[in-house]
C-alpha cells in the first residue's frame, strides 16, 4: 500500500493536495463531518428549531456591523452622543449599519426567546441536555449583560437613566450594596468613566464570553443530539452504517432548510431596518434623542422591552431589597428547569394537561409582565403586576408536583413524519 | 456620599421603584393634532427650511445638520442655499450652527435654546405641529402654550400668526382660541405654514429617511425572489427524504 500512497497524492489537484497537507496536520474533514456534513438531526424538525441558527445568525450581523459601528463611534461623554449622529448622518450607509444594530438587539432578544420557549414545548432541556440547557442560560445571562452595557454607549436620556436605575438596584444589598454600586460606575455617579468601562465590557469582553459559550452549547449539543419535537431520540434507532434512521445529515438537508429561515427572517428584519427603525419607540425609544442630561430625568424611565417583564417582576413588591432578589429570582430559576419538570415525557404532544395548561399560563403571564413593565406600576396595574408574577413563580415551584401527576400519551417509536 | 448622587438616587428611587413612572402617557397636556406631513414633498420642505432660517436659526441650532446635504436633499443649488438660507457667511460644509452666545441665552430665556436637530424624532410631529399653533396671551398678559405650559420660549411666529387669548368655558375647561389680532397670515394658511417647518424638522431629524424606504424597497424585493429560490432548493434537496 505504501508503494501506492505517493502515486495517488500526484493525481490529486493543488487544491486535493493541500487539503492533503492540512488535513494532516488539523482535523479539518474530521470536524467539519463530526458537526457538518455527518452530524445527524431528526428529519422532522419544524419551525420552531430554526430559532438557534437564527440567533448564531442575529450573533454574526451584531459582531460585524459592531465592528463597523467601533469605527466611527466615540465612547466618551461628550462626544458619544454626537458621534452616533455623524454615524447616521455623515458615514457612508452609517444610518444602515446602526439601524442594523439596533433593530439586531431586539431581534437577538425575539429569536432567543423562542428558542427557549421552544425548548420548554419539547422537553429539550431534558436528561440527556441538561447541559446544553444550562450553557443556554450563561449565553442568555451574557446577552443581557451585552444588552445592557451596549444600551448605554448613545449616551441618550434613556441610555443614562436606565444605566442609572439597574445599576442602583446593586445598592439594595445590605452593607456592600453601596460600595459596589460606587465600584460598578466607577464614579459617584453615571460618568464619563462609567461609558469608558462599558464600552470596553460591550465590544471586548462580553461577546468573547458570549462566542466561547455559543461554542461549548454547540458541542455540547452535538455530543448527545438534537432533540426532536416528537420527544424521541433518534440515535436509540441506528441502521447497519451506524446512522440514525430518522435523521438526516445537518448538510446538505438542515443547511439549506437554514437557508430558508434566515430569508424568511431576513425580510421581517428588513421590514423593521427600512420602514420602522424605531419600532414605534420600542426599538429605540423616543427619550433617548434627547442627549444624556445628569439634572433632567424624564417624563418616564423603564428599560427597553425585552428586559420589561423581569421589571415588572421587580416592581411587583414594595420593597427594593425584595424586588430585586424576586427579578433576580425570576431569570436564576431558569436554571433548575430540568429537575424541576418530573415528568419522563419529553415533548408536549404526549405530555398530560398539566403541563400545557402550565406552559401557556406561564407563557401568557411572561408576555403580559412585559407589558405591565411600561406601565407605571399602581393602582390596577400593581395589582396585575403581583398576580401575573405569582403565575410566573407557579409554573417552576409547583412543576415537581403538576409534572409528576400527568397522564402522558404513548411516544412512538420512530418520528412522526410525512415528506 | 456625593451630593449630587444622593440628590440623583433619591429622584430615581422616588421616582421609578417606590412610586413609579407617573406613565407613559404623561406629557403634553392636551390631546395633539395630526401633523400630516409628507417629508417626500421638497416644496413643502424648501418653505420649511425658509421659516426655519428666517424665525428659528436665531436661537435654535441645528448641530448635526449640514448645509450642503439640505442643498443636495432639497434639491437646490448650494449658491441658492447661500444666498436665501445662509445668512452668517459660513462655509457651505458646515453645520446649522447660531451665532448667540450660550450666557446670553441664558440670562434671556432662563436656559439655553434646545438644539432642534432630532427635536422632531425626540418629541414627534404631532407634538411640533400642537406646540406651535397653541401660543396664546394668558392673562396676565405674558405669552404662554397650550401644549408646554410656561414655555419658556416666546411666540416668535406671532406676526404671522397673529395673536390669540385662550376661551374657557363654564367649568374652566380650555375650549378653543379668540383672536385678539390678526396675523399676515390667515389661519388656514398658519397651519400650512406650520406643517411646512414641522415637515423640515421631521426631515433634518433623519435626513435620509425617504432613501432608507427607497432602499428598502428594493431590498424586500430581492429577499421575496430569494426566498422563492431558496426554498425551491430546498424542496429540491428534500425529495429523497422518505
Amino acid at each position: 500500500m505504501s508503494a501506492t500512497q505517493p502515486e495517488v497524492s500526484r493525481k490529486l489537484g493543488a487544491a486535493g493536495r493541500l487539503n492533503e497537507w492540512v488535513n494532516a496536520r488539523f482535523p479539518l474533514q474530521k470536524l467539519l463531518a463530526e458537526h457538518i456534513t455527518e452530524y445527524y438531526a431528526s428529519k422532522n424538525l419544524n419551525f420552531w428549531y430554526g430559532f438557534g441558527v437564527l440567533s448564531m445568525f442575529v450573533l454574526v450581523i451584531m459582531i460585524v456591523s459592531g465592528i463597523f459601528l467601533t469605527m466611527s463611534y466615540k465612547p466618551s461623554a461628550t462626544e458619544a452622543f454626537a458621534s452616533v449622529e455623524y454615524i447616521m448622518r455623515d458615514v457612508e450607509y452609517g444610518w444602515l449599519i446602526r439601524y442594523i444594530h439596533s433593530t439586531g438587539a431586539s431581534a437577538f432578544f425575539v429569536v432567543v426567546y423562542l428558542h427557549m420557549f421552544r425548548a420548554l414545548l419539547y422537553g429539550s432541556y431534558k436528561k440527556p441536555r441538561e447541559l446544553v440547557w444550562i450553557l443556554g442560560m450563561l449565553i442568555y445571562l451574557a446577552l443581557m449583560a451585552e444588552a445592557f452595557f451596549g444600551y448605554m454607549l448613545p449616551w441618550g436620556q434613556m441610555s443614562y437613566w436606565g444605566a442609572q436605575v439597574i445599576i442602583s438596584l446593586f445598592g439594595a444589598l445590605p452593607l456592600i450594596g453601596e460600595p459596589l454600586v460606587e465600584w460598578i460606575r466607577g464614579d459617584f455617579f453615571i460618568s464619563d468613566i462609567t461609558l469608558n468601562r462599558f464600552f470596553a465590557l460591550h465590544v471586548i469582553a462580553l461577546p468573547l464570553v458570549l462566542v466561547f459559550l455559543v461554542v461549548l452549547h454547540i458541542i455540547a449539543l452535538h455530543e448527545v443530539g438534537s432533540s426532536s419535537p416528537d420527544g424521541v431520540e433518534i440515535k436509540e434507532n441506528k441502521d447497519a452504517r451506524g446512522v440514525p434512521v430518522d435523521g438526516v445529515a445537518f448538510h446538505p438537508y438542515h443547511t439549506y432548510k437554514d437557508v430558508v429561515y434566515i430569508t424568511i427572517f431576513l425580510i421581517l428584519f428588513s421590514l423593521v431596518v427600512f420602514f420602522a427603525p424605531t419600532a414605534g419607540g420600542f426599538f429605540l425609544e423616543t427619550a433617548n434623542f434627547d442627549p444624556a442630561d445628569p439634572l433632567v430625568t424624564p417624563e418616564a424611565i423603564h428599560p427597553v422591552w425585552y428586559f420589561t417583564p423581569f421589571y415588572a417582576i421587580l416592581r411587583a413588591v414594595p420593597d427594593k431589597l425584595g424586588g430585586v432578589i424576586l427579578m433576580g429570582a425570576a431569570v436564576m430559576v431558569l436554571f433548575f428547569l430540568p429537575w424541576l419538570d418530573r415528568c419522563k415525557v419529553k415533548s408536549i404532544r404526549y405530555r398530560g394537561w398539566q403541563y400545557k395548561v402550565a406552559l401557556g399560563l406561564f407563557a401568557v403571564s411572561f408576555v403580559v409582565l412585559g407589558w405591565l413593565g411600561l406601565m407605571p406600576a399602581t393602582g390596577f396595574y400593581l395589582i396585575l403586576t403581583q398576580i401575573f408574577t405569582v403565575i410566573y413563580f407557579a409554573f417552576f415551584l409547583f412543576m415537581p408536583i403538576y409534572t409528576s401527576m400527568e397522564k402522558t400519551k404513548p411516544v412512538p417509536e420512530r418520528v412522526v413524519y410525512h415528506a | 456620599m456625593h451630593e449630587l448622587t444622593r440628590k440623583l438616587l433619591a429622584v430615581v428611587a422616588a421616582g421609578v421603584l417606590l412610586t413609579p413612572v407617573t406613565s407613559l402617557a404623561a406629557g403634553p397636556s392636551i390631546p395633539l393634532d395630526r401633523a400630516n406631513n409628507d417629508v417626500r414633498n421638497v416644496a413643502s420642505l424648501q418653505r420649511g427650511a425658509q421659516l426655519y432660517m428666517n424665525f428659528c436659526l436665531g436661537c435654535h441650532s441645528a448641530q448635526f445638520m449640514r448645509w450642503n446635504r439640505i442643498a443636495r436633499d432639497l434639491q437646490l443649488t448650494e449658491e441658492q442655499v447661500m444666498n436665501n438660507l445662509m445668512f452668517t457667511g459660513e462655509s457651505i460644509h458646515d453645520t446649522m450652527q447660531i451665532a448667540m452666545p450660550g450666557g446670553d441665552a441664558e440670562v434671556w430665556f432662563g436656559k439655553m435654546p434646545p438644539d432642534l436637530s432630532l427635536i422632531a424624532r425626540s418629541r414627534g410631529t404631532d407634538y411640533l405641529y400642537t406646540f406651535l399653533r397653541t401660543f396664546y396671551v394668558d392673562e396676565n398678559g405674558n405669552s404662554n402654550n397650550k401644549v408646554l405650559e410656561m414655555t419658556s420660549m416666546p411666540h416668535v411666529l406671532w406676526e404671522l400668526q397673529g395673536l390669540q387669548r385662550a376661551v374657557y368655558d363654564d367649568n374652566g375647561d380650555w375650549t378653543g382660541f379668540e383672536q385678539l389680532r390678526a396675523g399676515s397670515m390667515s389661519p388656514e394658511e398658519y397651519d400650512r405654514a406650520v406643517r411646512d417647518l414641522v415637515n423640515f424638522l421631521d426631515y433634518v431629524g433623519e435626513p435620509i429617511q425617504v432613501e432608507r424606504q427607497r432602499i428598502g424597497t428594493m431590498v424586500i424585493a430581492f429577499l421575496l425572489i430569494f426566498l422563492v429560490l431558496s426554498w425551491l432548493y430546498k424542496r429540491e434537496v428534500w425529495r429523497d427524504v422518505k
